[in-house]
């Protein structure tokens, strides 16, 4: 159903990072602490342009390590400032200390990210390893599929992380090079937009009302420190509906509505595909050709992998044939990938559940084609009319 | 050493729903609400009357036990001394004011 | 500067007793003073360390200015971001100017060794903060283990004394040093047994504009082996001893703020450290040649300092 849209908006070329950085102009962050790492580094180099030339009002803080630069969003933040950082990789691993820190603090730091696979061989293309390694921060985790998504997500993760019912750092990625560095036609909000739907910033204490002195950080001990992350728990379970609120009113005044998951040819179908970022544009065409072969193929994009929404995925899948789970990363846990094993345990209790299988793709910027994405779609077929399950666990466009 | 903090949130847990979010702490110098004054083996006895007002003990206290009213000293927070001696240590020689003796 | 009577009557205590440090901890009344010597605003962010730790166990604080605990590593870089918050929401009319003044601390394990990044880039960056480094020279909080901040020859439980190795082997590490190499408009080293050098420091530091930082010698008698009413007279004789002298560098200048050899007071270092359990090992046979080796340290760092302050002292 398109929604009408009364809000001119402009239609502009850009990368994924130069979309991210726009987000940002618009957002205009009292703090942006950053540090440069390949294929982020962008996305704060453009901002201090913006910085430099006056068009926004942030305090940047370039700061020598990733490290620093989310201690000092925390800082900021807990000075009741809106703060924001950008990175990839082996810097979001550096920020990994203070990750979980920021989340329970309740502190709504808002991050582009650039999926990139980590180190050990070090490499700067696109995988979700360093994402997924960071899952469990208690940062909500939005993926993009491409440019347009980014810019839009960046902004409606503002109005999530900030909300009352929240208050969790959010952290918004693309994929490494895919979309960080391709170009495509974007439509801008008008900045005056932007900023009226992101609204002003109220924090919910700052270190720097004198009046009032906090102590933020405290040391727990086993009385209290249980206590201290039930709140937080509890915040990751109500973000998931703020997270369909505001994607619902995103899409009512600007024409493109945004939920947990989105399902692509899904009312139907018998056998679908299950993945994470720009693979689901890959994906829909395999669909649509498939569905003019009169399969009954779908896709389902999780949009938001934190909160994992668990039921949100039972509900689609249960009453599915087939299912093949794509991981861009692996948990080296000697089975497969981190999507397949939630997706897996949200279906666990279902009374009706498909196969699923699970295929690790993509590793290190691998390309994923449209042939391998049929080939999983071929297998799909085959154990929805009955063929042995087979490997369950399989490493796609890998040489073995 | 008086206080308006409620003692309830520091003799009982409080549950989740009652702590105020991310942790923070709003009471402001509630560890005077532990009594750290049993710690000690010994203890400070301030004599009034050769106290000169001079603060040495004030700079050196670690546990903040100096109590001064009216610009001259008042006497000696025993609820939080944990008896280190630092207080007749520091205390000059000539005036020697603070003596230590066992804790009653 | 302000009188002893001053810092104790002029304003009510922003750090209080009740917080868990052991009895006769070193470093709890450089933050009692550094606070009494402010009479702005003031934000305090701590490393994780023996202070962080003593003082905030919830729901028990020992702040009344607020307080904000990180890491362990990162209170220059989360002071930063505290810093950073202030001036730019001052500017855009969100928040009223207030001279609020922006203190980090951290132990030494949080300051010479794993928040020496931090704390670099945030000098480097030129925030408006001041930095106070407690030393007690391990860490402490863990139980004693060496830090780049150990004196040499000093027991501890990573370098420990044994049989064929004397403690720690190597020098403690100049940090007051290395932070005048980044330039800063201000840095200096005391001690938390001077009231008045310690208060004139803090007083001097927050009346600039920039980075400031000052490295303060603080005893600790559980991992120095001290008694707790020694406290205070073992960072003095520290300074008297020359291990630590007085000093401070504004704008690249050293300035010597005490010179107990001038007034004919400079003792022998190992009157200082006998008083030390945890260099007991050098006063058994065979101690002589190591004790020998730490004077010459001694008196060598002495002479440089004194050196660079004279060289300085002309130039004016």
């Amino acid at each position: 159903m398109p929604v009408k849209t009364e809000v001119k908006q402009l239609v502009a070329a850009k990368t994924g990072n130069e979309a991210m950085a726009e987000a940002m102009r618009q957002i205009d962050p009292d703090v942006v602490a950053a540090y440069p790492i390949t294929p982020a580094t962008e996305i704060a180099q453009i901002f201090s342009s913006f910085v430099a030339d006056g068009q926004v009002n942030t305090e940047m803080v370039t700061v020598e390590s990733e490290h620093s630069a989310l201690s000092a969003c925390v800082g900021s933040a807990a000075a009741g400032a809106r703060a924001m950082t950008a990175t990839a990789a082996q810097g979001l691993m550096l920020m990994a200390e203070i990750m979980p820190i920021a989340a329970a603090l309740r502190l709504p730091i808002v991050m582009p990210e650039v999926n990139r696979a980590i180190s050990g061989p070090i490499n700067i293309h696109c995988d979700h390893s360093d994402t997924m390694f960071c899952r469990d921060a208690g940062w909500i985790q939005i993926f993009s599929e491409n440019t347009q998504e980014a810019y839009d997500n960046v902004l409606q993760a503002v109005r999530i992380a900030e909300h009352a019912k929240v208050r969790l750092p959010a952290l918004v990625t693309t994929d490494g090079f895919i979309i960080s560095h391709a170009m495509e036609t974007i439509k801008i909000l008008p900045d005056d937009e932007a900023k009226a739907f992101i609204g002003a910033y109220k924090a919910n204490y700052s270190v720097l009302d004198a009046a009032h002195p906090i102590t933020v950080g405290s040391i727990d001990l086993q009385n209290y420190y249980f206590e201290h992350r039930l709140p937080m728990i509890n915040a990751l379970k109500e973000a998931k509906a703020v997270i369909k609120q505001v994607g619902r009113e995103f899409g009512e005044k600007y024409g493109r509505p945004y939920d947990l998951l989105e399902k692509y040819r899904m009312d139907d179908a018998e056998t679908a595909i299950v993945c994470l970022g720009s693979t689901a544009g890959t994906a829909k065409d395999v669909v649509d050709a498939l569905r003019d072969e009169g399969q009954k193929a779908g896709l389902l994009k999780i949009r938001v992998f934190r909160p994992f929404p668990v039921e949100d995925i039972a509900a689609v899948l249960a009453g599915l044939k087939a299912v093949a789970v794509l991981d861009r990363s692996d948990s080296l846990n000697g089975y497969g990938g981190p999507v397949f094993t939630e997706v897996c345990s949200a279906l666990f209790n279902s009374i009706q559940k498909p196969k699923i299988v699970n295929y690790i793709y993509g590793l290190g910027g691998r390309d994923i084609d449209l042939h391998m994405l049929k080939s999983v779609y071929d297998r799909l077929a085959s154990i929805k009319d009955g063929q042995d399950l087979g490997t369950i666990v399989d490493y796609l466009g890998a040489r073995k | 050493m008086t206080t308006m903090l409620d003692e309830k949130k520091y003799t009982a847990n409080l549950p989740a729903s009652e702590l105020p979010e991310g942790g923070v702490w709003t009471e402001a110098g509630s560890s005077l609400m532990r009594k750290t004054g049993d710690w000690k083996v010994e203890q400070p006895v301030w004599d009034k009357a050769k106290c000169i007002s001079c603060f040495t003990c004030w700079a050196y206290c670690p546990d903040s036990c100096m109590q001064i009213e009216n610009g001259r000293m008042a006497g000696i927070d025993l609820e939080h001394c944990k008896g280190c001696g630092i207080c007749a240590n520091v205390c000059p020689p000539k005036v020697s004011a603070i003596k230590m003796e066992k804790a009653r | 500067m302000a009188t002893l009577k001053e810092l104790a009557t002029t304003q009510a205590e922003k750090f209080v007793g009740g917080h868990t440090s052991c009895a006769g901890c070193g470093y709890p009344n450089i933050f009692r003073l550094t606070l009494a010597a402010i009479k702005d605003p003031v934000v305090v962010v701590g490393a994780t360390g023996c202070c962080e730790v003593n003082t905030s166990i919830f729901p028990y604080t020992s702040w009344k200015a607020p307080f904000l605990h990180n890491a362990f590593e990162n209170s220059a870089a989360t002071c930063s971001g505290v810093e950073a918050a202030y001036y730019s929401m001052v500017k855009s009319g969100k928040l009223a100017a207030n001279n609020t003044r922006f203190i980090a601390f951290g132990g030494d394990g949080g300051t010479y060794d794993i928040g020496l990044q931090s704390l670099s880039g945030a000098l480097e960056r030129g925030h408006d903060m001041l930095y106070i480094c407690y030393d007690n020279g391990a860490y402490m909080n863990t139980g004693i283990q060496r830090s780049g901040a150990t004196p040499r020859y000093a027991n501890t439980t990573t370098a420990p004394v044994g049989k064929v190795v004397p403690g720690k082997m190597q020098k403690k590490k100049d940090l007051a040093k290395i932070m005048v190499g980044h330039n800063v408009p201000y840095v200096a080293q005391t001690i938390a047994g001077n009231w008045k050098d310690l208060t004139n420091k803090v007083e001097k530091a927050t009346a600039i504009r920039g980075p400031k930082f000052i490295v303060v010698l603080a005893a600790c008698p559980l991992g120095w082996q001290t008694k707790t009413q020694d406290t205070v007279r073992l960072t003095q004789l520290a300074v008297e001893s020359c291990f630590w002298p007085l000093y401070e560098v504004e704008n690249g200048k050293y300035k010597l703020n005490d010179n107990p050899e001038a007034k004919g007071k400079k003792i022998p270092v190992a009157d200082w450290l006998k008083m030390q359990g945890r260099f007991k090992h050098l006063f058994k046979p065979g101690g002589e040649k190591l004790l020998a080796e730490i004077q010459a340290e001694v008196d060598k760092d002495w002479n440089d300092l004194k050196a660079l302050c004279e060289f300085h002292s002309k130039q004016e």
